[in-house]
């Protein structure tokens, strides 16, 4: 009895070492990924992956984080939520309390970082959500103050949508558009409804505005509706996968205008899924792998070489909010939850793959500027920046 | 005018996937008095077998579409004699719940091998002919025809045939059937593979139509296609078609006419309205006792 006891108190001293002292005596930080790796969007979720793998890979290979004088090796935790809210709430809670991570990243889609994030926000744990372009992610939904240990590495849906509705006005010159969205995903919906009200108040006349639910197959019934109202052009925020589906029904229904995109259409699935009929369309996204800077042509390289394909904007901006982080971390001085969140706040600012960013003062959410891409012979070329 | 006829086509499309479908649920309700909730993901796994087929080995359209229903109608057998026989004589609800599992299985099967979308081959070349404002592409006139030919040829079967008869036999009474030299075992697992085979032909021609193919493309429609199937009266074949248009009709028409954010929420409320004034549905027939 006794003997077991001993080897049982033993095992947990074990236990605990291994967790303050993974990997054989060197000292490591915890850090949590939550990403979409299987559901609606797995293609999001393994360029998220693939990036926080090779961010931690570059970290640790150079010696790791200098926290304080401590040289600290990363220790990654990834996390599947399958595309779904309460199972990234699930996921953000087993990271907190469970693994005890120092930080988050992730998740990408606004749908389950929305959750993630309030329960990262009440646990006063940081998470830095690479690609939720949401208001609310960012937001309390109870005071409307920005949350305070949430941060993004990405722009917001408002900001995107006036300047897509800008391009098409400016750039394109159409007056005459019809959107089409899913009003069940909270980004699309929000980049609709914002496109809609800067479009229509820069004196350009939103003719339909229809919607799909999550899932929908057949888009023969709004499409239908709007040929009848005859738009120049067709704004669709929707997933990668649906974009494919409302195209080709479209074309089959004899419609010729061209479509608009928002962010979510920039995964490289896109073209495979679609077989060439999205060429020549024009959709807004965080970075344009064909201009990048050549700090950024380092991390293409590295990546296309480790994954054999052009890293998306999910990717880019992983590997972005891993920067961000350990810039934090190198000036927190040491590893704790709060001193990590003021050295994020008070980060001055950063330059990474997508571009120059700096946090609006009080708030999670960055400055930085979007770019215009066309596809063109299935591959995603740049047309323009858009300055914030 | 054109719109309405271009929306009708549209309506007819839809449908006759669901009624395809529904036609499963239907015909192992009517046998066996239970649902197999699976359904909808055998759909999804015709959908694959024919990508599959179509991808990897390059085969054309009728030759998929054959393939991917023999080896549906093969798949559906096994699962009844592996899933539900052993159940035939528990509790109903066990087979209901064992049919979900089933169904889960099965996506996740196909998920652990392959979690992303993928793009469905053109199986042949779609030719779009256009009237005016009206449209009508090749796929569509595929779709519509080879259901309803399916349809019909089933409808023989049941009614016609000594195979119908022992089904619409046991159908009535699956205890005395057998006392009369009805091969009670080979007529369930023929009417699985039947079901399980227009399972496929849906999914062959659904994802035709609609060319993006992932694990979870089976739940909704399947849900659809059991809801057409309750609104025609479960367990009745001619029912079961009837259902599967009622349900796009009403779709499609909801969409073509009101915000389409109403569309589900007035096509099940007309559901839900339908079921209490006739809750065996349009052409089923009451049956008091069992469930």
């Amino acid at each position: 009895m006794s003997k077991i006891g001993v080897a049982g108190i033993w095992a947990a001293l074990a236990f605990v070492m291994t967790t303050v002292w993974a990997g054989g005596g060197e000292p490591t930080i915890k850090i949590g990924v939550i990403a979409e790796l299987t559901g609606d969007i797995p293609a999001v979720g393994a360029s998220c992956k693939n990036a926080a793998l090779q961010a931690v890979e570059e970290i640790n290979a150079a010696g790791g984080v200098d926290v304080g004088g401590t040289k600290y090796k990363i220790d990654l935790k990834i996390e599947d939520n399958g595309s779904k809210a309460d199972q990234a709430a699930l996921c953000a809670q087993k990271l907190i309390a469970q693994e005890r991570v120092l930080a988050i990243i992730g998740p990408n889609a606004s749908l389950g970082a929305v959750p993630a994030s309030s329960i990262a926000e009440s646990t006063k744990t940081v998470l830095i959500t690479p690609w939720s372009t949401n208001p609310k992610t960012t937001l309390d939904a109870r005071s409307n103050k920005p949350k305070k240990y949430v941060f993004r590495a990405c722009y917001t849906d408002p900001f995107e949508g006036r300047v897509l509705a800008r391009f098409v006005r400016d750039t394109l010159k159409l007056d005459k558009v019809a959107v089409l969205y899913d009003v069940a995903s909270e980004a699309p919906k929000s980049q609709a409804e914002l496109f809609r009200q800067i479009f229509n108040a820069t004196g350009g006349s939103t003719v339909a505005f229809e919607t799909y639910t999550t899932g929908d197959r057949d888009f023969s019934a709004q499409l239908t509706k709007i040929r009848e109202t005859n738009p120049q052009l067709i704004f669709l925020p929707a997933y990668y996968n649906d974009v494919p589906l409302v195209v080709q029904q479209a074309k089959r229904l004899g419609i010729t205008a061209p479509f608009l995109g928002s962010d979510a259409w920039s995964s490289p699935d896109l073209i495979k899924l679609s077989q060439g009929a999205v060429e020549g369309y024009h959709f807004a996204n965080h970075y344009a792998a064909d201009a990048a800077t050549p700090e950024a042509q380092k991390f293409i390289q590295a990546y296309q070489t480790k994954y054999g394909k052009t890293p998306d904007d999910v990717a880019a901006l992983t590997y972005d909010a891993f920067g961000l982080l350990v810039e934090a971390l190198k000036s927190a001085g040491k590893v704790d939850r709060k001193a990590l969140r003021d050295a994020l706040a008070k980060v001055p600012s950063f330059d990474g793959v997508t571009g120059h960013m700096k946090f609006v003062e009080g708030s999670g959410d960055p400055i930085k500027s979007a770019v215009i891409l066309q596809i063109k012979d299935g591959k995603f070329v740049w047309v323009c920046n858009a300055a914030p | 005018m054109i719109y309405f006829l271009q929306q009708t086509l549209n309506a007819l499309q839809l449908g006759s996937i669901y009624a395809l479908i529904a036609l499963g649920y239907t015909m192992v309700y009517g046998i066996l008095l239970m649902i197999n909730f699976a359904h909808g993901d055998l759909f999804m796994v015709g959908a694959f077998l024919a990508f599959a087929l179509a991808t990897f080995l390059g085969w054309s359209f009728v030759p998929t579409l054959l393939a991917a229903m023999i080896a549906l109608a093969v798949l559906g057998v096994v699962i009844e004699r592996l899933a539900y026989k052993p159940l035939r004589h528990a509790p109903k609800m066990s087979a209901v719940i064992t049919a979900l599992g089933v169904g889960i299985f099965l996506e996740h099967l196909m998920l652990a091998f392959n979690p992303y979308p993928r793009h469905m081959p053109e199986l042949m070349p779609v030719h779009i002919w256009t009237f005016g404002q009206f449209s009508i592409s090749s796929l569509q006139v595929l779709i519509i025809g080879l259901s309803v030919s399916l349809m019909v040829v089933l409808d023989w079967v049941v009614m016609k045939t000594k195979l119908g008869l022992a089904m619409r036999a046991i159908s009535w009474n699956i205890k005395i059937v057998p006392l009369m030299g009805v091969p009670v075992n080979r007529v369930i697992s023929a009417t699985f593979a039947m079901g399980a085979a227009l399972g496929a032909a849906a999914g062959t021609l659904y994802s035709m139509a609609y060319p993006v193919i992932d694990p979870y493309m089976g739940v909704m429609v399947g849900w659809k296609a059991f809801i057409a199937a309750v609104i025609g009266g479960i367990g009745n074949i001619r029912g079961a078609v009837l259902g599967g248009f009622i349900l796009a009709g009403v779709e499609i028409g909801v969409a073509a006419v009101l915000p389409t954010t109403f569309r589900d929420f007035i096509s099940f409320g007309l559901l839900l309205i339908l079921l209490v004034v006739r809750p065996h549905g349009l052409l089923g027939k009451p049956r008091v006792e069992k469930i």
